[in-house]
């Protein structure tokens, strides 16, 4: 198959009107981010789709893969383009049924679509010709119109495209068509799940995480980097801001009453995390939490540590089973780092019996204990910036 | 940039740079296998074999006792599991300690799943073992007895002597195996050659690269091998042989000094001193200062977590290893510590300083000031 092309089909943004082109434009961008190295891809804007050209047979599969995980792709079919001429038509189809029939399917029907009327041949006469001459030329198949094992679709547009499978893309929309938020992340299962979830609405990515030197090591913000690195892969670059947190553990462990530390460290997380959003033109802050995972995600407790701050506060996971969070992250390919044993010594800082129906009151009695603008301002002050791409 | 203070010479250590340039003489130049027929191969195997003969040498043995492995855990692998395979005919029962390295533990874990029966001497609070347990544990389809000369977590100096006189007494043969990847350099080990079978030493722990260590193996001592291949290294440890890796084992050997030893323990009393007078709860583990290896001072400093109080350190350039590490899933604690009855909050508090003579006492001094300042601080932050 010298002639293929990638054929992709893209769904929401149709309906964004006057919007459209934006979308477009921005799906075409991603798409090609999503194939950096592949030196001689074009992708090409058709009717309501697009096409990518130009890549190596042996490198269709790496490049499926790649674009798979774009968000705003509704499917994709790897297909061959033949000139508009009936008997090239057939002879490809042939060679393309072969390859579907030596994959194990026995029957077929052709289904074509002709947009370029001055093609002498109509859709039906196009699929009866092409039909008749593929059951000549290959023992073995049947046709069945109802249940057929594969569809052989045949459109005639610019060029003719001749494919038999379909390959379901991620759907969404595509990322940077609706603004951008601050991810908290952690290195756990929960959070890359929820940015995953925020960036295939279209909103691009930076992330935040909260390290704890000398209770945390290297290791732990090694495997936030690795687990940002396949997110990328969906979302393209993200920006992570490593923040040193200890200062703020140890000055609230000093000063506060124990069963508060995680709901105070929880409002500092948010705070900073708001702080940093409003530096990147950050619009909201994504968080992994879930309803009653662990005491400072009870209704209550989320209430009060949403009070830190005024921003937009997305939990895309807040009403997940942990079951179906893990199953997500296993789809998207997080899971096996996430569940990496790292050191985490930051058990000191948790309490033993923490508060789960914590007072917005006495947690705000609590922090005038603390130099809140200080640490924070020390804490950012003294973070690191790390982009990772895919 | 701070200082820099590298105290974990056990985990592996600086490669001297003589060894290096030795190596990279045999990379560029001398590159040829030593099995070829030609010039390039004969060049090679003068190396190898001039390497074997300091190695050999270092130990007080015959350079053709020496077998080249690609790491210490292969060298005993190949020793226990060797002479398991190789003797299972006569005997099926094996002896080892409950404080061995995991290359050594694990192999018997193994064999055991073979039918293999094994016995684990265990240990007292100061990494030793006891003679009469030894002496207990011997039965007459008792085969091989693996033991290691010096621990790699405490430093204890286990009674290889003792036990080679044991065997010797004995009315049957029983092979002796002796890992001395920890004494190797700081413990000569030429009085263990009359009564050792088998020893292991490793180069990365005396300043030579990672990925070559040698077993030691008395004449008419039989293994079985566990690589076959080419028949090299006598048909019991087959590949292509690593001549730049044992160019510099043998420079690394080569450099080996007598005196080291008490070089070594004027540091570790030094740091000994130094800690117990800065942090007044710490406490020691395993042997006394002058008891043990020269270059391991394991200590607890009870109330901080081992590797909190290593990335501390590190922030500082020093660098040192624990013997446990609380992980995001779960607790692991050293198995030698257990075996020694340690409660589990020094097992969890335990840090390993190990030295070698690149080290000064300015460094010590140093790593003594900053465990004074540090290991306070840390001590607030226990979990309520």
């Amino acid at each position: 198959m010298d002639n293929i092309v990638i054929l992709i089909r893209y769904g929401e943004i149709h309906l964004k009107g006057l919007n459209r082109p934006f979308f477009e434009n921005t799906l075409v961008r991603n798409i090609r981010h999503a194939l950096a190295g592949f030196d001689n891809a074009e992708v090409l804007k058709g009717e309501g789709r697009f096409y990518v050209k130009g890549i190596e047979p042996q490198r269709i599969d790496e490049a499926i893969a790649r674009i798979r995980k774009v968000f705003g792709i509704v499917s994709i079919s790897v297909a061959a383009q033949a000139d508009k001429d009936m008997d090239v038509i057939k002879a490809v189809s042939v060679e393309q049924m072969k390859r579907a029939y030596e994959a194990g399917n026995t029957t077929f029907k052709v289904e074509s679509r002709r947009s370029d009327k001055t093609f002498p041949y109509k859709s039906p006469d196009i699929s009866r010709e092409v039909g008749g001459h593929i059951l000549e030329n290959i023992d073995g198949l049947k046709v069945d119109v109802h249940t057929p094992d594969v569809v052989l679709n045949i459109e005639i547009r610019e060029n003719a495209y001749i494919y038999y499978d379909r390959i379901d893309g991620p759907g969404g929309m595509p990322v940077g068509t609706a603004g951008k938020a601050m991810l908290l992340i952690s290195g756990g299962i929960d959070s890359p799940v929820a940015g995953y979830m925020i960036a295939k609405r279209g909103v691009e990515l930076s992330a935040v995480h909260y390290y704890s030197f000398p209770y945390t090591s290297q290791r732990a913000r090694d495997k936030v980097e690795d687990i940002c690195r396949i997110l990328s892969g969906y979302t393209g670059p993200i920006k992570i801001h490593m923040v040193p947190f200890t200062d703020i553990q140890q000055t609230i462990y000093e000063r506060c009453p124990d069963n508060q530390l995680t709901i105070l460290t929880r409002r500092f997380m948010m705070r900073i995390a708001q702080k940093l959003a409003v530096q990147n033109g950050c619009k909201a802050i994504v968080t992994g939490e879930s309803i009653g995972q662990v005491a400072s995600q009870t209704m209550d407790s989320l209430t009060v540590t949403e009070a830190a701050v005024d921003m937009l506060v997305l939990r895309p996971l807040i009403a997940f089973d942990k079951v179906e969070i893990m199953d997500a992250a296993k789809r998207i390919g997080t899971y096996e780092t996430s569940i990496l044993p790292y050191e985490d010594c930051c058990t000191v800082f948790l309490p033993r019996h923490p508060v789960t129906k914590p007072k917005l009151e006495m947690i705000e009695q609590s922090e005038r204990l603390l130099d809140i603008e200080g640490l924070e301002q020390h804490a950012i002050e003294n973070m690191e910036i790390v982009t990772i791409r895919a | 940039m701070p200082k820099e203070v590298y105290l974990d010479n056990s985990a592996t250590t600086a490669v001297l740079p003589q060894a290096v340039q030795d190596m990279d003489e045999c990379f560029l130049r001398s590159y040829g296998n030593p099995s070829s027929l030609h010039q390039k191969g004969i060049e090679a195997e003068r190396i190898l074999k001039y390497a074997r003969h300091i190695i050999a040498d270092s130990i007080g043995a015959d350079d053709k006792s020496i077998i080249f492995t690609g790491s210490g855990t292969e060298a005993n692998n190949l020793a226990i599991q060797g002479v398991a395979h190789a003797y299972a005919r006569i005997g099926k029962h094996l002896i080892t300690t409950s404080i061995e390295h995991p290359s050594v533990l694990n192999t018997f874990k193994a064999l055991e799943d073979e039918g293999f029966s094994v016995s684990y001497i265990g240990a007292d609070r100061y990494g030793n073992i006891d003679m009469d347990e030894m002496n207990a544990a011997i039965r007459d389809d008792t085969v091989l007895v693996s033991v290691m000369y010096v621990n790699n977590e405490v430093g204890s100096i286990l009674p290889v002597q003792d036990i080679g006189q044991l065997l010797k007494r004995c009315d049957h043969r029983i092979i002796f195996h002796i890992d001395a990847v920890q004494a190797y350099g700081k413990l000569s080990l030429k009085p263990l050659i009359p009564f050792a079978d088998l020893m292991t030493i490793s180069a990365h722990k005396i300043h030579g690269p990672k990925g070559i260590a040698a077993l030691y193996m008395r004449d008419g001592v039989r293994i079985k091998p566990i690589i076959y291949g080419g028949g090299q290294e006598r048909d019991i440890r087959s590949g292509t042989e690593n001549v730049p890796g044992a160019a510099g084992f043998a420079a690394a050997a080569g450099a080996l000094s007598a005196e080291s030893a008490d070089y070594l323990l004027n540091l570790k009393q030094m740091l000994a001193k130094g800690i117990l007078e800065a942090v007044p709860n710490a406490n020691i583990n395993g042997p006394d200062v002058d008891k043990g290896a020269p270059h391991i001072l394991n200590i607890s400093f009870n109330g901080v977590r081992g590797e909190v109080l290593v990335h501390a350190l590190e922030q500082e350039g020093i660098y040192v290893s624990t013997g446990s590490a609380c992980s995001s899933r779960k607790q692991k604690v050293s198995h030698v510590l257990k075996a020694m009855g340690l409660p589990t909050a020094s097992c969890e508090s335990a840090i390993r300083f190990s030295l070698s003579t690149l080290n000064t006492q300015d460094d010590i001094e140093y790593t003594i000031d900053a465990v004074r300042h540090i290991v306070p601080s840390l001590m607030r932050f226990s979990r309520r």
